[in-house]
């Protein structure tokens, strides 16, 4: 790892609103090469938010996001859509196409993307699949996969082009402790094998601490910590120790907002 | 480094030696150079110790190129794979699937 090249995100005082609502309060955030992130934070942190800007699906308003060296603020469709490419994203869904196999969801991207002959798309999308444990299962139509297996086949999609920049919403999220692991342990592998730069948004705590190289903690909108898993772990911050031993927060209800936000016509 | 593939006869075997990034951008020479090499020869050995680096397009030629041997009768084989290379051959297992050796004597041996 190179420490003077460039990050390969860098967003600085990143803002975003839904409605009049701000859901993030002026990000910074920079990830380096061949680091793997993780962003954690609990449901309305804005990660989720932060994630859609980090692959260009969300320009920012105010503040600027930077991915691969391009202004996603400035850029146009076509150098947008050219960054788009060289990132894979598995959705915590899955976003599989329903009415294509397995095989074809995973190949998609190269056939839209790439000019490469058929034999060889075959083989790189099988290989993926392989990856994640679906070898032989590329016959198998969207409908017939389990949970962990969607999201399995999403994850062999989203790196199915070798992308430099790979980005997982909630890899573990309803999985099983085994299966779980075992992307945990990809994870790892796919980053010191195919050297992709990773970011995981999750809120599963021990996945975080297995994978992560720094920690990115949010919370309704601000970063409430960043650092290595022990600076994350070790952080005197009671909102950190909250989120760490799951204990509810209280919610502040401010009274002006709320009627705003439940009355308002345009809001 | 540099970057580029060439093949060479050695007795009845073709050695295709490979070397520097093998990734998307061309990949598909070394597809091709090993599918010529099956229009000459009936084994090919393909020499890896001076790859830094293979992308899965890199490792799909590779994986045509022993099923197109296995299909003919022919021998396939992998020679001092890096240890980049080593590890995306145990990403998708195919370190248990490709004839791998130290060298060609090696493989001729086996």
């Amino acid at each position: 790892m190179n420490d003077a090249e460039a990050p390969l995100i860098e967003v600085v005082g990143l803002q975003a609103f839904y409605g009049r609502r701000r859901i993030l309060h002026g990000v910074d955030f920079s990830v380096r090469r061949g680091e793997i992130r993780v962003i954690m934070g609990g449901s309305g942190s804005g990660k989720s938010t932060l994630l859609r800007h980090l692959i260009g699906l969300q320009r920012p308003v105010a503040g600027s996001v930077r991915i691969l060296g391009v202004d996603a603020g400035r850029a146009s469709a076509r150098e947008l859509l050219a960054v788009r490419r060289r990132l894979g994203v598995s959705f915590q869904g899955g976003a599989l196409i329903t009415s294509m196999s397995v095989g074809d969801n995973v190949a998609l991207p190269l056939r839209e993307h790439t000019a490469l002959d058929e034999t060889t798309i075959r083989i790189m999308s099988r290989l993926k699949l392989e990856f994640v444990n679906l070898g032989g299962f590329h016959d198998l139509m969207p409908s017939q996969l389990s949970g962990g297996m969607t999201k399995r086949a999403a994850l062999a999609r989203a790196i199915v082009m070798d992308p430099e920049l790979l980005f997982f919403d909630e890899p573990s999220a309803g999985l099983d402790p085994v299966v779980s692991a075992e992307l945990d342990e990809l994870i790892l592998r796919l980053r010191d094998a195919l050297r992709m730069t990773i970011v995981v948004v999750t809120h599963e705590l021990e996945s975080a601490f297995r994978i992560a190289d720094r920690i990115t903690v949010l919370d309704q909108g601000d970063i409430l910590a960043e650092g290595s898993v022990a600076e994350v772990r070790a952080s005197a911050d009671e909102r950190i120790q909250d989120l760490l031993h799951r204990r509810p927060r209280p919610v502040e209800v401010d009274v002006d907002d709320y009627l705003r936000r439940l009355t308002d016509e345009d809001g | 480094m540099s970057k580029g593939c060439e093949l060479h006869r050695d007795g009845d075997w073709a050695v295709l030696r490979v070397w520097g990034e093998v990734d998307l951008s061309w990949s598909q020479d070394v597809r091709r150079q090993v599918l010529d090499a099956f229009a000459k020869v009936r084994a090919l050995a393909v020499q890896l110790d001076a790859v830094s680096y293979i992308d899965s397009s890199g490792i799909a030629a590779l994986v045509e190129g022993f099923q197109h041997a296995r299909g003919k009768g022919g021998r396939f084989a992998l020679l001092a794979p890096s240890e980049p290379v080593r590890a995306v051959l145990e990403l998708a297992r195919l370190d248990r699937v490709f004839p791998i050796y130290a060298d060609l004597e090696a493989a001729r041996a086996a």
